[in-house]
């Protein structure tokens, strides 16, 4: 079906951007005030593909999102983060203070996954952190299984998310009608000439 | 000849340091993270964490000098010190940092100095023997150090 194939083809650009099968690499933000515990991250996040951007303080990821209140926030498209990482015990802002600041935030950066890293087994702390919004708490230090598991974990939800967000496209631009393509009976789907009877199918590619 | 003397030498320095108990399975993990194109990964951690063991093993003698001691102070910088002696494997290290701040919190001062002593002692000869075992690790050829299969 010719024009079943040319809206597939359409499409495809805004697929291959949200598809596994491209694979786009994961930036990750890592936040920890130990110089060591800095070079290990970064070096569990690289060798998992990932980019990685890594920042002392809580202050400075603040400043790094844009999200410092200062003037010179270039919008978040310049700063597209998958996942923060961030320690619990700083000094200033502790990670906890991080995460709720992010999760405060009325905006994209609240979708952004945080996961706290601590030393310590503390049940309370945990808890804390979970309420307040943390995807994860690490128990230091932090493997390379770890990063793998949530790496896994990040894709395959940007995965999802992206596919959720075709569909809904598909879903608007359908007007209604389910995935499946449906046929006006007044006209065939392969006929070209049938440009003047609005069907779904034609819909899509004028909006396109 | 001399080379897989030298490698022997090494493999068995290594096993030597998990045997004792200075090491543990952190240390291993770093290792993983090795490869051809970052050979010396574990040797710039550990020269990471010298440096910022310098710098806070200084601020815990300067702390422990005062009177009455600043219970809290110490727990904090303590808790440093643990966090990095953990990451790079130091089971010796970190378990006297442990029994420090289970004196910072009893506000036992005389415990604190006894263990910060202790501390030292551990700390100064893991640093000894990692020195050692860096030198054989160049000594015996950049294949021994890198442990990650391509």
């Amino acid at each position: 079906m010719a024009i079943v194939d040319e809206v597939f083809r359409q499409n495809l650009p805004e697929m291959m951007e949200e598809s596994p099968c491209v694979a786009p690499q994961l930036h990750v933000l890592a936040v920890d005030d130990s110089l060591v515990d800095r070079k290990v991250i970064e070096r569990l996040l690289k060798i998992s593909s990932c980019k990685v951007t890594v920042v002392d303080s809580g202050t400075r990821a603040l400043q790094y999102l844009g999200l410092d209140g200062e003037n010179g926030s270039l919008g978040f498209d310049s700063v597209k983060v998958n996942l923060i990482m961030t320690d619990y015990s700083m000094p200033g802002m502790t990670g906890y203070e991080l995460l709720k600041k992010i999760k405060q935030e009325s905006s994209v950066f609240r979708e952004i996954p945080v996961v706290v890293m601590s030393s310590e087994n503390v049940l309370t702390r945990i808890d804390r952190c979970l309420e307040e919004g943390a995807e994860e708490f690490l128990l230091k230090p932090v493997k390379l299984s770890d990063v793998t598991r949530l790496k896994d974990f990040i894709m395959r939800r940007k995965v999802k998310e992206g596919e959720k967000r075709s569909h809904k496209r598909r879903r608007s631009l359908d007007c209604g009608s389910p995935l499946s393509i449906t046929c006006s009976p007044l006209s065939h789907p392969c006929d070209p000439s049938s440009s003047s009877v609005l069907s779904p199918l034609s819909t899509k590619k004028a909006r396109l | 000849m001399d080379r897989n003397h030298s490698r022997r030498q090494l493999a068995a320095m290594r096993q030597s340091l998990f045997d004792q108990g200075h090491l543990d399975e952190q240390f291993i993990q770093l290792e993983e993270l090795q490869d051809d194109a970052n050979p010396n990964f574990v040797e710039e951690i550990v020269t990471l964490y010298y440096r910022d063991s310098s710098r806070l093993t200084s601020s815990l003698e300067q702390t422990l000098e005062r009177n009455p001691l600043d219970y809290n102070k110490l727990d904090t910088i303590m808790h440093q010190f643990k966090g990095s002696s953990s990451s790079i494997g130091a089971k010796k290290v970190k378990a006297e940092c442990t029994m420090f701040r289970e004196y910072c919190r009893a506000g036992n001062a005389e415990g604190c100095r006894k263990s910060f002593q202790q501390m030292m002692k551990e700390y100064s000869a893991l640093r000894k023997k990692l020195e050692t075992y860096f030198q054989l690790a160049r000594q015996a050829g950049p294949k021994e150090t890198a442990f990650r299969p391509k």
